[in-house]
């Protein structure tokens, strides 16, 4: 038997530094339990409060968010845990709400620690998606924080009898201004006990107290780089991963897919797994397979092993990947969004002194996970219990308890850390699939997926097709831009809903699809005259297909930024205008700003980009080169909500070999009030660079039956040798009031993703001549573009 | 199943499993640790590696039998008397990993690349770790990592 088990409530508590404190916060009553090895909380038993949370005795109510001890919890030794309701996916997010808690709270950063996104003790923020974690729920978080300064203020001036003005507040510590002998700490004050205090707002976003937030000057944390607390357990081996939950009498599950898309089952051959050891069921129900084995490499085995007999539909479920792109531009739309119109963009191109068309393909791509998907269920005490790294986790444990009828605050699900999330886990199958198999045997259930599966069965980026035209007038100004995108969308998943996940749909549950959705550029041109527009297509095949589609770090940002940035890059091209300069004229031609002041910030970041990178101003492409290598630069531009970047990329174009090499970077990148200089420094290098794996080798690619990239040598990804030498994050306050008090803090993990496709295309057409409409530049396909091209491939 | 005895991070484990179980699967299950992860399972990520006899060895596709009395070193045997060893030191001052979950894998080959090669051109290492995948793409700051770490052993 196994020497080791772990209770995995152990690790969801984040320990400040030099303490062996844990909290557990057990929400019925909202009873406060600390302890420590030296000193337990007196009349609360150790023990009883690890045997509470191990056996995780429920029901499970949401978190009163409208009450400050849902958030905060101040012990006697003056430190603070913060509980949120988001989740970290490896981006520092978990360090910077301590940053601006504590800077909030005036509490030394590291006599603070952070649970986050476990159901059934934090509040419901939703979990993390669309880079919001600062942007929007970083308000909440600031304003409980300086709510609980401001009552402990209030407690002080109560027991010295001064008014709260008359007291200064530094690092955990009140003290009275005229007599600094007259100090509390906080721990003194509340610790170990509740605030009691209720909160407004009419959400989790909203919630507020009556403090005023800090002024962005007063801030002492917030600006300063603390490392990532989370980072020494990941590099010595000792933190405990949600693929590590080792539960008793837990058993292990594999899925079997359907081997062809949209396959039926007919009939499954027990008897050709009967010789495997520790068989404990082959799960069946619709088209949903497992099977479930006492050990891991069992169930692996009988997995691969059994024999199911799987009927072909009827009609192929998709184009293969080859045709995709013009079975897109055929089809008829499911969808078309009212389209963006200004001037009168039909007469201006039939009026233009040039027009410029083109046609821009990206195929479906994948999120490959470095670890594929996984979780634990344990069903005792009649409730569920979800030990899952899944991002959004309350909205997976309200869509299993909806999926498999069983009350809310009978589910909870406890969120540890994971591999590389990027909205994987905003459709998390394993978690569904583990509820439902923990049910269905009785006993605890580990499930994970194995990599062809993973590759070929996790949710995709949508595909799409781009058609623009451009009109420039005798002088070059660009005078029109008509734009037209297709988004293989039709069914976007990525909330975690009970009827969307795989599981679900293998066993027939069937709505309405969501209809999906396509997107428009997002930039602050000024040009006269516009027309946007933008479609959903379906494929055949909507339900159970591994061409699903959901979130995907910016789920349509890089699709549409590399179609309408490259395309930027063939008018400038066009009227013979350096890059930098024509983007600067357009974002420059108007005066309308915008609340975020995104264009002054557009102009800022441009500026900042090619000032760092050394920009000198003349069109593209450049006089080619002569020997193998051909360099280049190129840029794109794009902002994501409030967020603006700038990107330069600096290329090498091999042309005997067709391979690209980005030697260099320069990001210029503005979201507002940095929290962790140094923390988003590393976001966005990792967000570039994941992007470049999509630039340069991500495709999804599929026969009409199945998916047939399955691994990393058929899938291939981004690797160290292909790593830039350099990488130039320059980070930008453009706010046309820097100083201003109120400077706000905006997402940072995506904006990057929209721009490197289009600027590493950019690069390439100004190191070689010859545009690439498709992506990934993968070396064949740039080979044979110069070839096209006469490029000659001997120097 | 079969009864074997494993030496893991200095200490011996009697495991039963069968002979053909790979080596991960064990490590994780009954030897109890957890610096080895599922990556792929076909030896093309990393994710699994273990250090055997000087090597950086995948343990998703190497069977138990294979390994009986060799020692095994993981992420979690990298740490001499509570230090960290200087990669795992450097991985943290570079503040390298997003996830993590990577991680186990690059720092094991890297130590396994520094202990063959201490002084590597940056063509070495990036070369030495060609094979040893990151999707969070942390390879910019690993590459730096391993650099420090190589001033501090070398
Ligand atoms: S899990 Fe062993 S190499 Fe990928
Ligand atoms: S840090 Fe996430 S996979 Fe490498």
């Amino acid at each position: 038997m196994t020497p080791f088990t772990t209770t995995p409530e152990e690790s969801q508590t984040v320990e400040p530094a030099g303490t062996t404190r844990r909290d557990f916060l057990k929400n019925s009553g909202r009873l406060v339990v600390g302890f420590s090895a030296i000193s337990a909380v007196p009349g609360v038993p150790f023990a009883e409060a690890v045997l509470n949370a191990a056996q995780g005795a429920g029901p499970y109510p949401d978190l009163d968010f409208r009450q400050l001890d849902s958030w905060i919890v101040i012990r006697q030794d003056n430190t603070a845990t913060f509980y949120v309701g988001k989740t970290d996916l490896g981006q520092g997010t978990g360090t910077a709400f301590r940053q601006i808690m504590a800077d909030e709270l005036d509490m030394p950063y590291d006599r603070t620690s952070c649970v986050m996104g476990s159901t059934d003790v934090t509040v419901d923020q939703g979990g993390s998606g669309g880079s919001d974690a600062l942007q929007t729920d970083g308000w909440p978080m600031r304003r409980v924080a300086a709510e609980a300064r401001r009552v402990l203020l209030d407690m002080a001036s109560q027991r010295f009898a001064v008014p709260a003005g008359d007291l200064v507040v530094s690092d955990a510590v009140i003290s009275v201004r005229s007599d600094p002998s007259k100090r509390i700490t906080y721990g003194d004050l509340i610790g170990g006990r509740k605030f009691n205090v209720t909160l407004t707002g009419n959400n989790p976003d909203a919630t507020t107290g009556i403090a005023k937030l800090k002024d962005v000057q007063q801030f002492k944390i917030v600006g300063q780089s603390p490392q990532r607390y989370d980072i020494p357990a990941k590099v010595d081996g000792s933190l405990k991963w949600a693929v590590d939950v080792k539960l008793p009498g837990m058993v292990h599950a594999r899925n079997v897919k359907p081997p062809f898309a949209g396959a039926t089952l007919i009939s499954i051959d027990e008897s050709s797994v009967r010789g495997i050891p520790g068989i404990v069921k082959v799960v069946s129900k619709g088209n949903y397979v497992a099977v479930v084995c006492e050990r891991e490499e069992h169930a692996i085995q009988a997995a691969r092993q059994l024999k199911v007999n799987w009927q072909k539909p009827a009609t192929a479920p998709f184009p293969s990947s080859e045709n995709l792109h013009s079975f897109m531009r055929r089809a008829t739309p499911t969808l078309s969004l009212p389209p963006t119109v200004v001037g009168d963009t039909a007469a201006a191109l039939a009026g233009a002194a040039r027009v410029v068309q083109a046609d821009y393909d990206v195929p479906f791509q994948g999120h490959t996970s470095f670890g594929p998907a996984h979780a634990t269920a344990d069903p005792s005490n009649d409730q569920l219990t979800i030990y899952s790294n899944d991002m959004k986790s309350y909205g997976m444990r309200n869509g299993v308890a909806e999926f498999l009828k069983i009350p809310r605050d009978r589910v909870r699900v406890i969120w540890m850390e994971g591999p590389q999330g990027y909205g994987r886990t905003a459709a998390d199958d394993a978690g569904f699939e583990a509820a439902f198999l923990a049910k269905e045997i009785g006993r605890p259930v580990r499930v994970q997926w194995m990599r062809n599966e993973e590759t070929a069965w996790d949710t995709k980026g949508p595909a799409y097709t781009f058609t623009m035209r451009g009109g420039l007038d005798a002088q070059g100004n660009l005078t029109a831009f008509e734009y037209d995108a297709r988004a293989a969308d039709h069914h976007h998943l990525g909330y975690n809903e009970h009827d969307t996940v795989l599981i679900s749909q293998l066993m027939g549950t069937r709505r309405e699809p969501n209809r999906g959705g396509a997107s428009m550029p997002n930039e602050m041109y000024a040009i006269p005259n516009r027309r946007m527009s933008a479609h959903v297509v379906s494929l055949p095949l909507v339900w159970e297909t591994p061409l699903r589609t959901g979130n995907l770090r910016d789920p349509n940002g890089p699709q549409t930024t590399f179609a309408s940035e490259s395309f930027i890059d063939e008018l400038a091209a066009a009227a013979k205008a350096d890059p930098v300069e024509f983007r600067m004229k357009l974002l420059t031609g108007s005066t309308v700003e915008d609340s975020g002041f995104k264009r002054a910030r557009s102009i800022a970041v441009v500026k900042a980009a090619a000032e760092k990178f050394g920009w000198d101003p003349r069109p593209s492409p450049r006089p080619r080169a002569t020997g193998d290598i051909m360099t280049g630069r190129g840029i794109a531009y794009a902002w994501r909500s409030q967020t603006v970047v700038a990107q330069i990329a600096e290329v090498e174009v091999n042309r005997r070999t067709g391979k690209v090499w980005v030697k260099r970077f320069v990001c210029a990148h503005d979201c507002g009030l940095v929290v962790n200089p140094e923390g988003l420094r590393r976001a966005v290098e990792g967000g570039m660079l994941h992007a470049l794996s999509r630039a340069l080798y991500e495709e999804v690619q599929f026969d009409t039956e199945k998916v047939t990239s399955v691994d990393w040598i058929t899938s291939p990804s981004l690797r160290h040798t292909d790593t830039p030498a350099t990488i130039d994050v320059v980070i930008v306050n453009g706010d046309p009031n820097p100083n201003r008090p109120d400077l706000p803090h905006y997402g940072a993990g995506e904006t990057v993703c929209k721009t490197t496709l289009a600027a590493v295309g950019n690069a390439i057409y100004d190191a070689t001549g010859v545009r690439l409409r498709r992506v990934p530049f993968r070396e064949a396909r740039v080979l044979a573009a110069l070839k096209s091209a006469g490029v000659p491939s001997g120097g | 199943m079969s009864n074997i005895t494993l030496k893991v991070n200095g200490k011996a484990h009697a495991v039963d499993v069968d002979l053909s179980t790979p080596l991960l699967y064990v490590l994780r299950n009954d030897v109890g640790v957890q610096g080895p992860r599922f990556g792929c399972g076909l030896g093309q990520c990393g994710a699994c590696t273990v250090i055997i006899k000087g090597e950086a060895v995948r343990s998703c596709t190497r069977p138990v039998s294979s390994v009986q009395g060799a020692e095994i070193t993981t992420l979690e045997g990298l740490s001499q008397n509570g230090v960290l060893h200087p990669l795992q030191q450097a991985w943290i001052d570079e503040q390298v990993p997003q996830c993590g979950f990577c991680q186990n894998g690059q720092i094991l080959t890297a130590k396994v690349l520094l202990d063959k090669n201490p002084n590597p051109t940056d063509a070495q290492i990036r070369q030495g770790m060609a094979n040893t995948l990151c999707r969070c793409m942390t390879y910019y700051r690993i590459q730096a990592a391993i650099k420090r770490a190589a001033k501090v052993t070398a």
